[in-house]
């Protein structure tokens, strides 16, 4: 298999979730956009290490997995505490920094 | 070695007794006089350890020690010099027989009083034989004139305060003995001019005595400002040093050009005269009769106007190179000399026609102090110094002695014609030691007087300045003279005034006790130095006069004998005249040029009006008026320039730098934020997702030029 195949599913996936992550209003959709983005990442690292033939990048792979669980942990605790204030969890809405 | 190291003792303790007595006198059951008393009393038994350590002390080859304490001054280039010069002394006639051993000096740092710009001025001690002459002398004195002063104050208003300022006083004057830097010496040099003021003004509330304070006090100060420059010239001329031995070897060694000597010992010069009350600064000494009696046998004596001398004594090598005292073909006088000899003459005239007991003892020790300087100036030290020593003990005891006079004989009055005379019979004891000591003052042999008077008579002529011989045989004979005349009006004739209305009586124990004391000293202190004894010379020689070459001199029958006559010629003339009642008496009323010299005399040559109304008088009168003038239209008109020119300085900053540069900026910053600030709020949307896509689009953008960069 070529390199390329990988590479190409991994930008076809973080396109997608730069898409989700910005155009969508639902704060739960974002941070499962963000997810896809991470994971995005991570292909190309498992891919770019696999065809290298080093165990470094699936390393770091498990890391950014690691710290992706635990990120979705705190959004999700903020989008809770988002919606038990506003009843809602339209990102739109929460723009109190408005500047 | 315990004592001379650790001399510094002795001046500390009347200082802590000063201390002592002011915080806690008042509460003691004598009022502090006894802690005045003791600790001058410890201080005169250290002082007499002292002086003993110093006569055990190992003497050395005179040579061998000046090479020691002087390496550079022995072989500098300075000496090929002084070849030429003054350094030629070395070579003076054969009578130039210093002894041949030395006691060495002890030095001693005690802490570093400051530092400035590098140079350390360390609070030290140096102690040699002037110094242990002189502390020997000033506690001696000051201990007899404390115990004096115990029955003499006896119910004073301010006893407490009195013995405080004699124990300030006396500790001034010791500081100033053992002091090891020029420093040291000003300190203690102003702590006595400080006290004289506070001791002659004791009695302040009476207008004259004040005034007497603050002439002494200004007077002195005239002089002291010369010893604040010469200190100054000395400190840089002998290379950044305070220190008085090293300043002495500089000048020795022809390091120091000579001018720079010149201007520093002229300078030094001013402050003796203002100090040791010489020519024509003398004018203040009489009047600071004024102050209480022990007071003045105190500042006579053993401080104070002795401080002057000693100030010549100890920077000898100064004046000694910069005066060219001894050098061959040098011209027969110089200022110090003539300084010197004037005052011996100027004194002695006044004191003939003083009717003031004390002023007449005044003008004594001008003339006295007189000798001194000229002594100093002829080139003989030893006998200066010596008469530092012997002067005190019988001028002591004339002090105490008037002082003895008008506590028991004329109630408290000083006035020889109107209050006194036929005192002998009812004051035995003070009649006998007051004679014994002008005995002593005139010259007559085997008295102290006579055997420094003497010194100094055969340095003068010796040296080669016969004038001074001359000026010092007449001074012996006025001298000799006017004691006479002052014993006859105190002791002899009727009783005039107090002595005859009431009643006179011997004064008591501690009146007495010192007067004995210093009337036999006055009688043995100069055998000190008689031939075949000659211990003072031996004591007192030290490494300057060694390294100077100054010229010391045996003692000569023929100068004995004339100096006697001369003397004894006075006390002769003196007798007839008063005793006997023979002579032209009432002379100076009949003849007109004679009673012209009389009211010339009475005025004391008018100095003092030349002072307070020629200098004094014309700096209150046209320079007063000028000072005015050019204040209001010079210096107003400067000062009122700079008003305006400073008004419009500021009108033009307030307009130009203040209104626009400055608020511009202030204005300027604060605009540019704002409009910064506004601009940037477009992009602060408070949406999360904004943000995101700026941030990824600065990504895309950064990591397409990583792409074209890599790439290429």
């Amino acid at each position: 298999m070529h390199l390329n195949a990988f590479l190409l599913l991994a930008a076809f996936l973080f396109c997608t979730g730069v898409y989700g992550a910005l155009a969508r209003k639902n704060a739960v959709l974002v941070l499962m956009s963000i997810e896809l983005i991470l994971n995005a990442v991570n292909v190309n690292l498992v891919a770019f290490g696999a065809f290298q033939r080093s165990i470094v990048g699936h390393i770091f792979a498990l890391f950014v997995v690691a710290i992706a669980a635990a990120e979705v942990g705190v959004g999700l605790a903020i989008v809770l505490l988002i919606y038990r204030n506003r009843h809602s969890i339209d990102l739109t809405e929460v723009d109190l920094m408005k500047g | 070695m315990f004592f001379l190291r650790n001399a510094w003792i002795i001046p500390a303790i009347p200082v802590a007794s000063f201390w002592v007595i002011l915080l806690f006198g008042k509460r003691l059951p004598k009022k502090g006089s006894e802690v005045g008393v003791a600790a001058l009393a410890i201080a005169f038994a250290l002082s007499c350890l002292t002086f003993g350590a110093w006569i055990a002390r190992d003497a050395k080859p005179a040579a061998e020690v000046v090479a020691a304490t002087a390496p550079a001054t022995a072989a500098g280039p300075g000496h090929v010099e002084g070849g030429e010069g003054a350094g030629g002394a070395h070579e003076l006639p054969s009578e130039t027989h210093h002894a041949e051993e030395l006691r060495p000096a002890v030095d001693r740092n005690l802490f570093t009083w400051f530092e400035m710009g590098g140079t350390k001025v360390e609070f030290g001690t140096h102690i040699d034989g002037l110094a242990v002459t002189l502390l020997f002398v000033v506690t001696l004195i000051s201990l007899l004139v404390h115990i004096f002063s115990t029955a003499y104050m006896k119910g004073d208003r301010r006893y407490t305060h009195f013995f405080a300022s004699l124990s300030l006083f006396t500790s001034g004057m010791l500081i100033l003995v053992t002091a090891r830097t020029t420093l040291q010496m000003i300190l203690g040099w102003e702590i006595m001019g400080l006290c004289s003021f506070m001791l002659i003004g004791h009695w302040w509330e009476e207008k004259p005595n004040s005034d007497a304070a603050l002439k002494a006090f200004f007077t002195t100060r005239t002089g002291d400002v010369g010893l604040l420059v010469g200190v100054s010239i000395l400190f840089f001329g002998a290379g950044r040093t305070f220190d008085a031995a090293t300043i002495n070897a500089a000048a020795l060694s022809g390091r120091m050009p000579h001018w720079v000597l010149l201007m520093g010992a002229t300078a030094l010069f001013v402050a003796v005269i203002g100090k040791s009350a010489q020519f024509p600064l003398h004018t203040w000494l009489p009047d600071a009769m004024a102050g209480p009696t022990p007071v003045s046998a105190l500042i006579h004596a053993a401080t104070m106007v002795v401080a002057g001398v000693y100030l010549v004594a100890r920077m000898y090598g100064v004046f000694w190179k910069a005066f060219s005292i001894t050098a061959p073909g040098h011209a027969g006088f110089n200022p110090v000399a003539i300084v010197g000899g004037l005052t011996i003459l100027i004194a002695a005239a006044l004191a003939f026609v003083q009717n003031d007991i004390k002023k007449v003892l005044a003008y004594s020790t001008v003339s006295q102090l007189g000798y001194m300087v000229m002594g100093l100036g002829v080139g003989a030290w030893m006998g200066a110094v010596f008469h530092i020593f012997t002067h005190a003990f019988f001028k002591a005891s004339l002090f105490l002695g008037a002082g003895s006079v008008s506590h028991g004989g004329s109630h408290h009055s000083f006035d020889m014609k109107k209050d006194m005379g036929g005192l002998k019979k009812h004051m035995p004891i003070t009649f006998w030691t007051f004679a014994v000591s002008s005995v002593a003052l005139a010259g007559i042999p085997i008295l102290a007087g006579f055997w420094s008077k003497d010194e100094i008579l055969l340095g003068a002529g010796k040296n080669g300045y016969t004038v001074f011989l001359v000026v010092g045989l007449m001074g012996a004979m006025m001298t000799a003279a006017y004691m006479t005349r002052c014993v006859y009006l105190t002791f002899f004739g009727e009783a005039r005034g107090n002595a005859a209305h009431h009643h006179p009586h011997e004064s008591p124990p501690a009146i007495t006790g010192p007067l004995v004391v210093l009337a036999f000293l006055s009688v043995v202190a100069g055998l000190l130095n008689a031939p075949g004894i000659t211990l003072f010379g031996k004591w007192n020689l030290n490494e300057v006069l060694v390294t100077a070459g100054v010229p010391e001199h045996t003692f000569n029958y023929g100068y004995a004998a004339v100096s006697t006559l001369i003397a004894a010629t006075g006390i002769v003339i003196g007798g007839l005249w008063y005793f006997r009642n023979l002579g032209p008496h009432g002379i100076t009323q009949r003849v007109k040029p004679l009673h012209a010299g009389y009211v010339f005399l009475d005025n004391k040559y008018y100095l003092d009006v030349l002072y307070t109304d020629g200098v004094v008088g014309s700096i209150k009168g046209p320079i007063a008026r000028g000072a005015y003038w050019v204040n209001q239209n010079v210096l107003d008109g400067v000062v009122n320039g700079v008003g305006i020119a400073a008004r419009r300085v500021a009108q033009f900053v307030y307009d130009v730098i203040d209104q626009q540069v400055v608020d511009g900026a202030v204005n300027g910053a604060g605009f540019t934020a704002e409009s910064g600030g506004s601009l940037l709020r477009v992009f602060q949307t408070g949406r999360v997702q904004n943000y995101a896509a700026i941030m990824f689009g600065v990504a895309a953008l950064s990591a397409l030029g990583l792409a074209v960069l890599v790439t290429k």
